[in-house]
Formats: C-alpha cells, sequence, structure tokens
C-alpha cells in the first residue's frame, strides 16, 4: 500500500527476512526455532493481541503506566488549583455563607480533571510512544503483508547481514510451517 | 485482549464454562471470513439502510427545527413554569446521560473484571454511549436560556474578571459530562484503530483504503504496538470505570443538595447510578437484537450475551427496586410532612399518577421475567421488555423531576405541567438524532471489535473444549 511516497533520503534499515504463519501455534513454534538458530532481533505482526509473545520476544511490560499516572497527577494538581485561584484567591464568592475555600465542593472537579488529564496521557502517549500516524511504512510494500491485520502471523527477522542471502533464516521459517517467505528486505 | 497470563486465565475460565449456559462465540469459519462479515456492511449497500437513514435523519431535522425554535423564542416555548423549572428537558438530560452508562458498564467495567463476552458487543455498546451522550449534552445547554453563552460556565480568564461557582453542583456537571464524553470517544476510538487497519486492508479501491488509513493512523499490528496498546487500553478502561459511577452521582447531585422533598436524599447517588446502568442495558438489547438478525451475527452474539445483559438487568432492576423501597422508608421514617406527602400522597395519587405507576410496573415487574432462562433467550420478550424498562426509566426521570417539583412546599405555588410541542419535539427529535447517528456507525465503522473477538475464539479453542456447533435451525450466516 502506498499512501505517501517515501523519502528519497530515507536511512537505509537492516534487511530483514519476513515469514508469513498461518496460526499462532505455528507463529510460536517459529519464534523458537528461529532463537534456536540464533535469530534474536524478531519482530511479529499480528491481527490481535499475543500477550504470550513478550516474554518469547524479551518485551518488557509497557511503561506507558508511569506517563498515565503522572498526567493523571498533573491534571489533578490543575483542577483544584484553577478552583483555588478562581474561588479563593481572585474572585472570593460568598456563596450561601459557606467558607471560601470550601474543600469537599471541590472534590468532584477535581477528580474529573485527574480523569482527563490521565486519559489524554493514556491515548495520546501510546500515539506518541509508538510515532503514530505513520501511515506510510517499508514494510507495507511487502506483497500479501496487509494479511497482518486479519487472519495472518508475521515474522520479521532482523540482522541479517549484507552478504547473507536470507536463506537459512527463510529455511527455518519455512520448517516451522511458514507459508510464505519473503527474501532479505530493506523493511 | 489484555491478559498477561493466558494459560492461568484459559484454566480459569475453562472452569467458569461449567457453569455457563450457553457458549459465548459458536464455531465461526475462520477469522478472514469473519472479518469478511464484520466489515461487508461497509463496503455493500443495504437496502434497508436508506430508508431508516433517512426517516432518522428527518427526525433530526426535526430536533434542529426544536432547538431552532428554543434558541429564537427561548425557554418559553416549553412547557416549564414555576414551579415545575426544569422539566421536559432535565427529564431527556438525565434519561440520556443514564442510557451512556451501560455502554462503559460492557466497555470498561467488564474488561476488569475479565468477562470475555463483552469483547462481541463492546463496540455497539460504546457507539451507544457516545451518541447517547451527544444528545445528552445539548439539553442542559438548550435549558440555559442563553446558549450561546455556554462557554462561560468553563473557567477561562474572562475579561469580565468572574468565574464559574465551584460550589454550585452545575459546574461539576459540566466536568463530568464534559470528561466522560472525552474519555468515551477517546477510549472508543483507541479500541477502533486495530479494526480500522483491518478495514484499510480489505478496503476496496484506492480511496476508501486512504480513508480507513488515515483513521487506522498506520497501525500494523507489531509486538510493539501490541505490547504498549494493551497497557494504555487497560488503563483506559480503569479510567472509565469510575466515570460510571461518578458521572451520574455527580448528576444527582444537582437535585440531591436542594432541600425540595423528593430530591433531598442522600440515596441518589446509587439510586441514579443503578437506574443509569439498567436503563442502558435496555438500549443495549434494543439496539443487539435487531444488529443481531440483520447482520446475521447469531454465532458470535449468542445466547450468552442476550442471557448476560438479561441477567445484569434483573440484577440492576432488583437494586433499583430496593432504591424505591429505601426512598419511601426514609421518606416514612423521617417524620418531614412535606417527604411524606411527596412520597405518598403527590406522587402515587397525584396528576402525574398514572406515570408514577406505570414506572413502577415497567421498572420492577418487568425484570422479573428474566428468572426463567427461557424468557432470557427469546428475542421478543427480551425486545419487549427492553422496550418497557426504556420507556419506565424515563417516567421515572419525569416522576423525580416534574413529581417533585409541581408540588413543592407551598401549595399555593402548585402548578400542572404539560408540554409543549417544542418538548416533544426535541424528545421525539433526540431519538431521531441518536438513530441516525447510530445507523452511521453501523455503515461506516467496524460494528463488532474484531481483534477481540478473533482473540476470544482463538482461547475457545485452546482450551481444547469441542466448540459446541449451532443446531442447523436458521443459524448459519
Amino acid at each position: 500500500m502506498t499512501l505517501i511516497q517515501p523519502s528519497r533520503k530515507r536511512k537505509p534499515r537492516a534487511r530483514r527476512v519476513l515469514g508469513e504463519f498461518p496460526s499462532v501455534e505455528s507463529l510460536l513454534a517459529g519464534i523458537d526455532a528461529l532463537k534456536n538458530g540464533g535469530y534474536d532481533t524478531l519482530e511479529t505482526f499480528t491481527p490481535f493481541d499475543i500477550p504470550e509473545l513478550d516474554a518469547r520476544l524479551g518485551l518488557r511490560r509497557s511503561r506507558i503506566g508511569w506517563l498515565v499516572f503522572t498526567c493523571g497527577l498533573i491534571g489533578m494538581v490543575l483542577a483544584f488549583g484553577i478552583q483555588w485561584w478562581a474561588n479563593v484567591h481572585n474572585y472570593p464568592l460568598n456563596s450561601g455563607g459557606r467558607p471560601v475555600f470550601a474543600i469537599p465542593s471541590f472534590i468532584f472537579p477535581t477528580f474529573e480533571g485527574l480523569v482527563l488529564a490521565a486519559s489524554f496521557g493514556a491515548f495520546f502517549g501510546v500515539l506518541a510512544w509508538l510515532r503514530l500516524p505513520r501511515l506510510w511504512a517499508p514494510i507495507d510494500e511487502v506483497e500479501g503483508f496487509t494479511s497482518a491485520s486479519i487472519d495472518r502471523f508475521w515474522i520479521a527477522v532482523g540482522a541479517v547481514d549484507a552478504d547473507d542471502s536470507g536463506e537459512r533464516a527463510q529455511q527455518i521459517l519455512r520448517d516451522s510451517g511458514a507459508i510464505q517467505t519473503i527474501a532479505p528486505a530493506d523493511v | 485482549m489484555t491478559t498477561t497470563a493466558v494459560d492461568s486465565v484459559a484454566q480459569s475460565q475453562a472452569a467458569r464454562d461449567a457453569v455457563e449456559e450457553f457458549p459465548v462465540v459458536y464455531d465461526v469459519p475462520d477469522d478472514a471470513a469473519l472479518t469478511d462479515q464484520i466489515l461487508s456492511p461497509i463496503w455493500t449497500r443495504s437496502r434497508a439502510w436508506w430508508p431508516l437513514f433517512i426517516v432518522s435523519g428527518l427526525l433530526a431535522v426535526l430536533f434542529i427545527y426544536a432547538m431552532g425554535v428554543t434558541f429564537v423564542r427561548g425557554i418559553g416555548s416549553w412547557g416549564n413554569n414555576v414551579p415545575v423549572a426544569w422539566a421536559w428537558g432535565i427529564t431527556d438530560f438525565v434519561w440520556w446521560i443514564g442510557i451512556g452508562h451501560a455502554g462503559t458498564f460492557i466497555s470498561a467495567f467488564l474488561i476488569l473484571l475479565n468477562q470475555r463476552w463483552r469483547a462481541s458487543i463492546n463496540r455497539f455498546a460504546e457507539s451507544m454511549t457516545l451518541f447517547a451522550l451527544v444528545n445528552a449534552s445539548l439539553f442542559p445547554i438548550l435549558h440555559l436560556g442563553r446558549p450561546w453563552f455556554f462557554y462561560w460556565l468553563i473557567p477561562y480568564p474572562a475579561t469580565m474578571g468572574v468565574w464559574p461557582n465551584f460550589k454550585s453542583s452545575l459546574p461539576w456537571d459540566v466536568a463530568a459530562v464534559s470528561t466522560y464524553f472525552t474519555v468515551s470517544l477517546l477510549f472508543w476510538y483507541l479500541g477502533l484503530v486495530p479494526d480500522l487497519a483491518a478495514a484499510r486492508d480489505r478496503a476496496p479501491g484506492i480511496t476508501r483504503r486512504r480513508i480507513y488509513g488515515i483513521f487506522a493512523l498506520g497501525w500494523r499490528g507489531s509486538s510493539q504496538e501490541w505490547r504498549h496498546y494493551r497497557v494504555a487500553y487497560t488503563l483506559l478502561a480503569g479510567l472509565a470505570t469510575p466515570l460510571v459511577i461518578s458521572v451520574h452521582s455527580i448528576v444527582s447531585l444537582d437535585f440531591a443538595i436542594t432541600q425540595l422533598p423528593g430530591w433531598h436524599s442522600t440515596i441518589f447517588p446509587p439510586y441514579f447510578v443503578v437506574g443509569a446502568i439498567y436503563s442502558g442495558l435496555a438500549m443495549v438489547l434494543m439496539l443487539i437484537l435487531p444488529a443481531r438478525r440483520i447482520f446475521h451475527l447469531k454465532d458470535i452474539i449468542t445466547e450468552a450475551h442476550l442471557s448476560n445483559l438479561a441477567k445484569l438487568m434483573l440484577v440492576t432492576g432488583s437494586m433499583l427496586a430496593y432504591s424505591y423501597l429505601c426512598e419511601a422508608f426514609v421518606s416514612w421514617y423521617s417524620g418531614d410532612p412535606f417527604e411524606y406527602y411527596t412520597s405518598f400522597v403527590a406522587r402515587p395519587l397525584g396528576p402525574y399518577a398514572i406515570i408514577f405507576w406505570l414506572m413502577l410496573c415497567a421498572n420492577i415487574l418487568t425484570p422479573q421475567l428474566f428468572w426463567w432462562k427461557r424468557m432470557r433467550t427469546n428475542t421478543v420478550v427480551l425486545f419487549g421488555a427492553s422496550l418497557l424498562v426504556f420507556a419506565g426509566m424515563w417516567c421515572e426521570r419525569f416522576i423525580i423531576i416534574v413529581g417533585s417539583l409541581n408540588r413543592d412546599f407551598l401549595p399555593s405555588s402548585w402548578h400542572f405541567y404539560a408540554p409543549s410541542w417544542v418538548d416533544i419535539s426535541l424528545l421525539a427529535g433526540s431519538m431521531g438524532l441518536f438513530c441516525f447517528l447510530f445507523l452511521a456507525f453501523l455503515r461506516w465503522v467496524p460494528m463488532v471489535a474484531l481483534s477481540e473477538v478473533k482473540r476470544l475464539h482463538l482461547d475457545m479453542r485452546k482450551e481444547r473444549q469441542p466448540v459446541k456447533v449451532r443446531a442447523a435451525d436458521g443459524a448459519a450466516s
């Protein structure tokens, strides 16, 4: 798929061998076989979340929670601060003789500020973390790669040397059940 | 799917299956066929869709017209009077916002409780929340009197040098409803991203591929993407969950912090929240029952979903009955003659007695049907019961608001309330707008959370439990 033409100045990336698998079981088998074969730089593309992959690919739990937590704290302080500034400091308002600094009545907007800011943190945080939107990537040019969002499971095997034909990695992929392999490509 | 320890989950799910009545997904052919089935309404025109879309669009035009009349002629065009200063408009607001709650309940609450059956219906429920909130947020703005100054409710550094009064419950409402809408939208969209990517990759033609490609933000489903997505999505669910509780609690405080008999009650926050989820569950059922039939979704929205929703209605309906009882008991026990009068004379015997009794019957008796398994899976009964609850909950909001205001402390100020044609048009029009938006959703957005259903299907197979194959009677899609 070509949505945006690639820039000519694009940095050359390490070439990768790709394999397409028909099922999660064969995908997991493929990863194990590749790791046994000494290939450690692996990335998968799957139509749905497969948490079992994390341990195999050496991925740690996302740290995005800390970002969300920080955003929530900022939102909380900001929402409380706005109310304090508005109703206590800048324009003290006598409302039915209640205390000017009426903390209990400030709780609700403070809570909403927390949730709102934390949600912005989660949504925009995950997009920024993943560098999305990224409408075009080299891998989109691979024939048949669109199946990765439908019903197929792809492995990209990295760190293939420039002089490596990638035949060994492709053989491992085929042996573990890949229905299609792609020779080393700049993806 | 957001589980990390999948194997242990699979074990506990297998144990749970022993007590489950129906499978949560039947043996759907394969992921590609499932994707094509769910996406097909996007690519192919349905003959029934256009007439429905046009009718609901016309009703939405009526909504806009009634809003225009309200803008030009003011609140005087409504039936409101003194003492019934809040009437139909606030009833609609409270009712619509309550309907939205079940969407968040199904999508966010149930994800945290690891209820896997939610996967097939969460997109319907979340969309319902969004469109209900669009309607809900319009009513208080229309009710402002000078709606074009609605931004005065937001704390911004105005040249007038004044600020909203945060000791009033109305700015709380603004904070609660705007946050709720924003978080619901973000949650809905983040959940959609992998499915929009599937739509992009299945789209016929470059134009549609580009449009869905832009909305899919370049999602490719890589292991890195899923790793962060999973946590962000669950955190959003975790953040949306307290909103289910807080938003209608805050709305109820608009009433509870006043001194009017029938409003001045500490039970209001939980009472409103339960009623909200209850009415929303009825709405979800009313939406998925036809959708399930029209789009042949019986293999992924199974009897398990219908039965579970019916059970939830039974639970929330019973909690609501308990709230009615508590409210009546406390007004008797308080010894306050005004409270007593409102609960035991004005409401059951006063001018709106019919609506009061309709509310009691619809909201309390209807869900009692769902003690029987056969009733929980009978689509006609479910639809009829949902319709009754849907109407019954509107009656409840009406009784709380108008039923309390029209008989306040001073008999000399009592006044009957009747809606004007503008009030009625606003309610009918808002339903039209809701249907209009929902039909647009069915037409242009993947209506089922594909990636989650695919994962659910895999889990079912993983449990090595023979996936029950449906009986041949009209089930094949």
